[in-house]
């Protein structure tokens, strides 16, 4: 790791570890958008890092965002910051202009389509964006929508003019479907997006977010069960002195190493330009990372017994986003069919070079 | 507060070790003849490798090594375990024996064992485990005594891989005036490097495998005797040297390719257009396997910087042979057959093979108990 991408990731830590408190996790669950967190991370220019100099960013390479972003899953940041930063890309690779509100992006999931036809100079928007994460909190929303010749991408100030149906994923994050019947949108409101950022990218990278943020929500829940294993006694000594105990923890660390090291493959796949090879490689991290949070969340749970099972303990703020983020941007299933569909494609006699190439 | 457990940092492979793979692909090419017949103990396939300098490729050139590096030897040994290979006459030599030799050999030693090695003319095994002494290691009962020009030693060794064909063991017991200290139970641990073709007192039976097979042996030590420059590092230092030679047998590769050819299997079975569910299972599969290479090579990486990552190679053990044991389990559930080791189908043979060859995976160096002790420690609990 370089030595800024190293200052970076502390001086995030501390600014999470001060903001991220249960009190705003809480409030944030029940509609109180966290402004000041999302003020103080938007001043360390983060969220807008990976744009050129010239759009306001920093050129920083998505390896520094994604490792921002296990950090924020270890902090559970209530926040849309991996939304705001694939925002960010799609919007600038089209030459459309970022601010640096929070932001989300769209479609997230496979069976959603836009359209987008020509109105004068203006455009009509129309279809369906499902579960989009943080829509009423956003300031700008950036979607993907087909028009007859090719992919554009639309920026809109908001959730006006849409039909609004407002959910929540397990873990209280807003996740809002958004329909939208002919809605007028302003010419400069819609441009071509770069060779390469289209729905299938959008997705990918969107899994790969998801991966790297349950790896950092995974440390966090392992960190969070050893220490309360070494501290809560019973039969006279703390239960971490049984082997049973111990020994479930050491699987649930096991599968939080793993996690850790398949969401760092995906992560790494970015800088491939195949996206066929770039699409297996996810999909593994994908995977991977989501049986991990499976196993290990049951684990944490069962050191902890009844205490982890309240809304009081921090616990569950780890745990409920694991379960929750699982299934975003496709579940492992999802993702798994994807890998073998590749190898199977390929045939048994390419496995190993498909493993081990590159 | 902790930030991560365990170190499994990035790492990319050399451009070297990309040429290197391209060349034993080739020579796998050619030796086809060779792989997979089970005749894993083949001392002229091995000689064809230390030709080509694949046996020691880490070590120092002044002991006939090759000074490449650990990630060079990765590749080298991932692509002979895919491939079915017969590795098994330089095999421990090569992964634990050599490594530990170099670190705590004497200069005699390494000048005579090492290039010797290399040039696969001396094979390996393993003296540790003992009728009483399996997982607890310390509790070994085999004892060394000082006599004039050596030790002599009396015991016996269980689960002995190889015994029966390797020149040499380094052989794990203690001095018999260390006692039964309940305090230190590690005093008096001492290692030595025993001549297995030419020593009086030594006995070895065979102890044949659920499969019928003969690769574990039983050995009687009565009043052997090892000369003083076959004293392996220090007296009392037999633990230490032990532990470090575990992060080697732990991490690599073999820990979860022994069964790939059944994964390879599955994936002609299912063909080239799978259903979604099959797909998935076999998806996840994958997912884990490419995870474990990657954690493996980790590793790897940390033996090439000098770390000895105890608690990442017992990490590694453990899920590797969690996926390894699921593999058959999956394959009975994707692809129903009666196995059968001797069927023409090669994947009703390998289910087979991989049924009862599961059980072993999570016992031999180190059992999954003793694994997850380690980690557990690792992450303070002990």
């Amino acid at each position: 790791m370089r030595d800024e991408t190293r200052m970076l990731l502390e001086s995030v830590g501390r600014l999470f570890e001060d903001h991220c408190t249960k009190a705003v996790a809480d409030s944030a669950e029940t509609g109180t958008f966290p402004h000041a967190l999302w003020q103080a991370v938007s001043d360390t220019g983060v969220p807008l890092a990976a744009l050129p100099e010239s759009a306001g960013g920093a050129d920083a390479e998505w390896s520094d965002l994604c490792a921002v972003l296990r950090v924020a899953g270890r902090h559970a940041a209530p926040i849309p910051l991996a939304e705001t930063m694939l925002a960010a890309w799609v919007a600038s690779s089209a030459g459309l202009e970022v601010t640096e509100k929070p932001m989300t992006v769209g479609p997230v999931r496979g069976d959603d389509r836009l359209t987008l036809e020509r109105d004068g100079n203006g455009w009509r928007l129309s279809g369906r964006a499902s579960r989009l994460p943080w829509a009423t909190d956003a300031g700008r929303i950036v979607l993907l929508a087909d028009t007859a010749d090719g992919a554009m991408a639309v920026v809109l100030d908001g959730t006006a003019g849409a039909e609004l149906a407002a959910g929540r994923n397990m873990a209280g994050e807003p996740r809002d479907t958004l329909s939208f019947s002919g809605l007028r949108v302003a010419g400069d409101a819609v441009a071509r997006a770069a060779a390469g950022v289209d729905r299938a990218a959008l997705y990918r990278r969107g899994a790969l977010a998801r991966a790297v943020l349950m790896a950092g929500a995974l440390e966090r829940a392992l960190d969070t069960a050893v220490t309360y294993a070494g501290e809560r006694k019973q039969f006279g000594r703390p239960i971490g002195k049984f082997q049973a105990v111990q020994q479930n923890l050491a699987v649930m660390a096991g599968q939080v190493a793993a996690a850790g090291a398949a969401a760092d493959l995906g992560v790494e796949a970015l800088s491939i330009d195949d996206p066929a090879k770039q699409e297996f490689l996810i999909a593994i991290a994908k995977t991977r990372v989501g049986d991990a949070a499976t196993l290990a969340s049951e684990i944490a749970h069962q050191v902890h017994g009844a205490i982890g099972f309240t809304k009081e303990y921090s616990l569950q703020l780890s745990t409920r986003r694991l379960w929750s983020w699982r299934d975003e941007f496709g579940g492992d299933t999802e993702w798994a069919a994807k890998v073998g569909t590749y190898v199977c494609g390929g045939g048994a006699d390419a496995l190993w070079p498909t493993l081990t190439d590159g | 507060m902790m930030q991560q457990a365990f170190r499994f940092d990035p790492v990319e492979l050399p451009p070297a070790a990309k040429a290197l793979r391209r060349e034993v692909r080739a020579f796998l090419d050619d030796n086809h003849a060779s792989l997979g017949n089970r005749r894993d103990h083949d001392q002229a396939f091995s000689r064809k490798m230390a030709e080509r300098g694949w046996i020691g490729m880490t070590w120092p050139k002044q002991y006939g090594g090759h000074e490449r590096t650990a990630f060079e030897r990765y590749v080298m040994i991932e692509e002979m375990l895919a491939a079915g290979a017969p590795v098994g006459f330089h095999w421990t030599a090569d992964r634990q024996s050599g490594p530990n030799i170099l670190r705590y050999g004497s200069d005699e030693q390494k000048d005579y064992f090492l290039p010797r090695i290399v040039r696969a003319e001396l094979s390996f095994c393993i003296g540790m485990s003992e009728p009483d002494s399996g997982s607890d290691l310390a509790g070994t009962r085999t004892r060394a005594v000082k006599v004039d020009g050596g030790f002599r030693i009396n015991g016996s060794k269980l689960w002995t891989s190889n015994a029966h064909r390797a020149d040499y063991m380094i052989l794990f017991c203690k001095m018999a005036d260390a006692g039964q200290d309940e305090v230190d139970r590690h005093a008096g641990a001492t290692q030595f490097l025993v001549d297995l073709k030419n020593s009086p007192g030594i006995e070895i039976r065979p102890v044949i495998n659920l499969l019928g097979e003969h690769h574990f042996n039983q050995l009687f030590l009565t009043d052997l005797f090892v000369p003083d420059n076959r004293l392996f590092g220090e007296i009392g230092n037999g633990w230490r040297q032990v532990s470090s030679e575990l992060a080697f047998e732990r991490s690599g590769p073999d820990r979860f390719l022994v069964l790939f050819k059944l994964l390879t299997e599955m994936v002609r079975v299912a063909g080239p257009n799978p259903d979604r569910a099959t797909a998935s299972a076999l998806g996840r599969l994958v997912a884990q396997l490419a995870t474990l290479r990657r954690m493996s090579l980790s590793i790897a990486g940390m033996l090439q910087e000098g770390l000895q990552p105890l608690n990442e190679a017992a990490v590694t053990k453990d899920l590797g042979t969690r996926y390894e044991q699921d593999l058959p389990v999956m394959a009975r559930q994707l692809f129903p057959a009666e196995p059968e080791l001797a069927a023409v189908d090669t994947y009703v043979s390998m289910l087979a093979r991989a049924t009862m060859n599961a059980p072993r995976l999570s016992i031999q160096g180190g059992t999954r108990e003793i694994l997850r002790g380690i980690i557990a420690r690792g992450l303070g609990l002990r």
